[in-house]
């Protein structure tokens, strides 16, 4: 059932098909190189017919990106497994309810007995029954730098994953796959390190006030000069946290009688800053261009519910990286959208900014598109940069705005010096300031590393989701008994990655995935790699049958849209 | 005798016909052929005129123009101009260039630039690095976050604690966790916008009593009872939170959490307790309201608090039960999507705890410096001191409203630059007034901070009183 892993003749089809992802007649958007194999390519794929047309189309380069379609054997046998652990879970409930197993979750405080139950008890049945199985992949502590290869500290359970002890030992170098180093500035040495010291010694670690009443620091304003020039912006303002510069920014932009379309896989952050904006939020497929225009279309002519005014404005909420799928925004598609329908376009770069682009500008230099496109430029600090924090970009206008108007500015703590100094020498270093091309070649270091991994992967049958240039890297796991065992076992093997399942991702599409970095060397990789690739064996993980099948020939249903109103 | 009747009216409506006059003819003719038009015509469709073809759709979309994406902000808006701090925000601080004394920070204990908590941070930054590239489900837990936490819980004697990367979040994540849609929340109005988003977030039913006012938290309480039982099945299952803060950072009040834990157990609400201000200021050895007031701290279900300020870090944290604080670990946002707190801001908070633990005496001198400047400021015309005299940010307010928030703002404003032009830095108290559920009146917020000298306070207060004097007589 499964093809030899590494086969040429397998490799072709598989990525010309992922061609025709472009290759949609309607908008004319269609990739101009290798039409022709793709052409063959759609001709072979003999169910789905694709028209290519060559006429320059928006894309500059060729986007390749493929969902293999979970076999359906295999997904028979992921809801069985579902199903078993089900049944198993509502058996032990019964047994701990009678006393007979025992219970070693906390308990209500015996004063407090007769209060209202402060959870509900189904919410608690996935964490008690499946979560608690394989909890032991996550939350692995760690005891040194998250780079390349990072120290784990051991731990053991005796009441099956009830409760963790330390056994004091340290897994040491083991291989890290999980963290979004990106570009590899995780670093305890370097200049980095040394000039966030010297602000360390200067400064001290917090700030004690917020940007608007006393905690806006010369660093701050320089940081924001740095980074409107990184993005190709008129000006730009930096915050706290990233997760919060989502849920406490759009609130800021939209509000009542707003409409935000949200893409259906959209970051926790970004669904929360909609919901607390008052704004009615539409959810498109993942990374759908005709289901974002049909909602476009239908938001303008038919105006809001009940009343029947029109919108005041349209958001639309887009990711560059979507860090679940690997997927890239189709961002020409988008900025054309956004411009025929006037709407405003939000972009969260939190995983694309250092790692797309040949400078490391994010998503908008990975096209070659213009900046001012768009609306909002938003992104984090956490990842590329290796600091912590966020910040949005754009016209001093919307800038200005938020100077006055962020929730962030006016009530939360502004960023802490040493972590500013990070992004400033880091960022510098990637624009070539510091006199080096170091930052050049991290960007390409990382770029090769992905498509060398990606690669590989795909050649030895395993199922892989998402963009050819994406670093983020899902492995399709699919039974929920395979996440805790391929979690455990490449940790065996001294790597580490992270896992993920039900409700991060739609209940059968478990998955692994792996972040790439510049950090990680060809040996690494390689012996990654090979790892990866007896585990796959090991645990039967080579699904691929090579038909991918192209991102917009995902089932589409024109009439399945949320609608929230609060 | 009928027939004859009958042929007599034939006979006279021919005649009539002859008698009438043409025109009358001519007009029935023409209204008899109308009717049969109409009858005939075809008939009229509602349907037809609501479809839009694709022209009108065109057209449609063509014509809409959108609000500008945000509103043009006037130069002089006065949240526009940040103060510039060159510098480190300590003690002395350097604000637009200008040398003062920091009056404006929450630096409570004086703890960011402590050369202890520097080295710490210094330590970690060496081992660690700055950032940790994940969030805590994936590599991000360092143990110096398990270490931070196992020492918070220990000082705040709870069994477990739990840190967020960001002191706003914490507040903010915890409270939608635990109350869902239809549960009830009671929440005072002077509550802080991180509580009134960390609501909003909830979608519950939210009632707000007045501030401090437990008669009035009693009342609501009350008329919810008999909401309940008139449909005991809801009841059972509708979750009811009381939310408050320890020193309110609105109004520098202080909860009256005796009465409320009372209630608690009268009513079976639980108590989830914002302590951003108290934490680290009140109470013997600093453990906040529940110290200072001697109450169980296993009465209180949840308790948070950011270590932005007597801890002089980033980021923030709840304890409690594990039993409650557990379940943040999967269902609180801002701790499961976000990036951990980086290692070197977690070994200063570890750095200042210990500090806290060695010199408890502390916070007797922190108390002592509230209540001299406090007293101090008493007696200012046009001005009123707002707050307890034990609670180290406290807010000046006019006396008397010039009617207009603006003018408040600016003459408020004016006293702030010439303190500031006279070495005290000061701030106002900043507020999104159109966000805000209950916008509290314009206030200059005075911190007091353990490094503050006596003679530096009393400088302060008198400049205070000058300057005020001089801005508003």
């Amino acid at each position: 059932m499964r093809p030899e892993p590494g086969g040429c003749c397998c490799r072709r089809p598989a990525r010309a098909n992922g061609c025709v992802a472009n290759g949609e007649v309607r908008n004319g958007y269609v990739r101009s190189s290798s039409a022709a194999a793709a052409a063959a390519a759609a001709a072979a794929a003999a169910g789905q017919i694709h028209h290519v047309t060559e006429n320059g189309g928006l894309y500059k380069r060729p986007f390749n990106e493929a969902f293999e379609e979970t076999p359906m054997l295999v997904a028979v046998l992921t809801y069985v497994g579902y199903g078993v652990l089900t049944l198993f879970g509502y058996l032990r409930d019964f047994l701990r309810h009678w006393r007979i197993e025992k219970c070693h979750h906390a308990t209500e405080r015996e004063e407090q007995k007769d209060f209202v139950s402060l959870y509900q008890d189904f919410e608690n049945f996935y964490t008690r029954n499946l979560y608690m199985r394989i909890r032991d992949n996550w939350n692995r502590p760690i005891c040194s730098v998250p780079g390349a290869k990072v120290d784990i500290m051991e731990r053991q359970s005796h009441d099956y994953n009830w409760s963790f002890k330390y056994t004091g030992n340290i897994i040491k170098g083991v291989i890290n796959m999980g963290s979004y180093n990106y570009l590899g500035f995780a670093r305890n040495t370097g200049s980095c390190q040394e000039a966030a010291a010297r602000i360390l010694e200067e400064y001290g670690a917090g700030v004690c006030s917020t940007r608007q009443e006393i905690g806006n620091l010369d660093k701050h304003e320089e940081l924001e000069k740095l980074v409107a020039r990184f993005l190709g912006v008129e000006a730009a303002m930096t915050y706290g946290m990233g997760f919060a510069t989502n849920s406490m920014n759009i609130p800021a932009l939209v509000g009542k009688g707003c409409l935000i379309l949200s893409d259906e896989l959209n970051h926790a952050s970004l669904v929360l800053g909609a919901r607390l904006s008052g704004a009615t939020i539409r959810i498109f497929k993942h990374n759908n261009m005709q289901s974002l225009e049909k909602l476009l279309k239908d938001a303008i002519v038919y105006g809001q519910p009940r009343t029947r005014r029109p919108w005041k404005k349209i958001l639309i909420l887009v990711e560059g990286i979507y860090s679940m799928e690997g997927s890239i925004v189709r961002l020409p598609e988008v900025i054309a959208l956004k411009k025929k329908y006037k709407a405003y376009l939000y972009l969260d770069e939190a995983h694309s900014i250092g790692a797309l682009g040949p400078t490391g500008r994010g998503v908008v230099d990975y096209f070659g598109l213009n900046p001012e496109d768009v609306d909002v430029m938003m992104g984090t600090f956490t990842k590329s940069f290796g600091a912590s924090g966020g910040y949005i970009g754009g016209k001093k206008e919307l800038i200005d705005y938020l100077r006055t108007h962020s929730h962030s500015a006016v009530y939360a703590t502004s960023l802490s010096p040493p972590v500013v100094e990070q992004i400033i020498t880091s960022m510098k270093c990637i624009m070539g300031q510091d006199g080096t091309s170091l930052g050049k070649e991290c960007v390409q270091q990382l770029a090769e590393n992905t498509r060398y991994f990606r690669r590989r992967l795909k050649e030895m049958g395993f199922i892989i989701y998402g963009n050819e240039d994406s670093p983020v890297v899902p492995l399709m796991l699919y039974m929920p008994a395979k996440i805790g065992a391929f979690g455990r076992e490449m940790l065996k093997r001294n790597i580490g990655v992270v896992v993920v399942g039900f409700p991060a991702t739609p209940i059968i599409e478990s998955r692994a995935r792996f972040c790439l970095s510049a950090a990680h060397t060809k040996e690494i990789l390689d012996t990654a790699l090979k790892e990866i690739d007896e585990v796959g064996d090991l645990l039967q993980l080579k699904y691929s049958r090579h038909r991918l099948v192209p991102l917009l020939d995902r089932p589409f249903d024109e009439t399945t849209y949320e609608e929230t109103e609060d | 005798m009928a027939t004859a009747a009958e042929q007599w009216v034939l006979v006279e409506m021919v005649q009539a016909l002859y008698e009438a006059p043409a025109y009358h003819l001519i007009l029935e003719g023409i209204l008899i052929l109308w009717i049969i038009r109409l009858l005939f015509s075809k008939t009229y469709k509602l349907q037809e005129r609501s479809d839009l073809t694709i022209k009108e759709k065109e057209e449609l979309i063509e014509e809409w123009q959108p609000e500008p994406l945000v509103s043009p902000v006037s130069k002089d808006h006065p949240a526009l101009n940040y103060n510039i701090v060159s510098g480190p925000p300590s003690h002395n601080i350097v604000v637009n260039g200008k040398e003062c004394v920091n009056f404006a920070s929450f630096n409570f204990l004086g703890l960011l630039d402590n050369p202890r908590v520097k080295a710490a941070a210094l330590a970690s930054l060496k081992k660690y690095g700055v950032g940790t590239c994940g969030p805590r489900g994936f590599y991000g837990t360092f143990d110096v976050h398990l270490d931070l936490e196992e020492r918070l819980a220990k000082f705040m004697k709870t069994e477990e604690a739990i840190i967020y990367s960001y002191g706003f979040s914490t507040i903010a994540s915890a409270i939608p966790a635990y109350s869902k849609r239809g549960d009830i929340v009671f929440v005072d109005r002077a509550a802080c916008f991180a509580i009134q988003k960390g609501l909003q977030a909830s979608r519950s039913d939210i009632k707000l009593f007045k501030h401090n006012d437990v008669a009035d938290l009693e009342r609501l309480l009350k008329e919810q009872e008999i909401e309940d039982q008139k449909n005991p099945r809801k009841a059972r299952v509708t979750r009811r939170f009381i939310v408050v803060e320890g020193l309110y950072m609105n109004t520098g009040t202080i909860c009256p959490l005796p009465e409320l834990v009372k209630l608690k157990y009268k009513y079976k609400a639980r108590i989830f307790l914002e302590e951003s201000l108290s934490f680290g200021v009140l109470g013997e050895h600093g453990r906040g309201v529940t110290e200072h007031y001697g109450i169980s701290i296993d009465d209180i279900d949840l308790i948070s608090a950011n270590m932005e300020n007597a801890l002089a870090s980033i980021g923030g944290f709840c304890c409690g039960r594990s039993f409650v604080i557990d379940h943040q670990r999967l269902s609180g946002q801002g701790y499961c999507f976000s990036a951990s707190l980086p290692p070197l801001l977690a070994a200063a908070a570890i750095e200042a705890l210990n500090i806290m633990e060695e010199n408890p005496g502390i916070f007797a001198v922190l108390k002592k410096k509230c209540q001299q400047i406090h007293r101090a400021l008493q007696g200012i015309s046009g001005l009123k001191v707002v707050g307890e005299s034990f609670s180290p940010a406290f807010h000046l307010q006019l006396e008397e409203s010039t009617g207009s928030r603006e003018k408040d703002v600016k003459l408020l404003q004016e006293i702030v630059n010439q303190c500031m032009s006279r070495s005290i830095a000061l701030t106002q108290a900043r507020y999104l007034e159109k966000e805000e559920k209950c916008l509290p009146p314009p206030s200059i917020r005075v911190v007091v901070t353990v490094e503050q000298t006596e003679e530096e306070l009393e400088r302060a207060a008198s400049t205070i009183k000058e300057v005020a004097q001089a801005v508003l007589l």
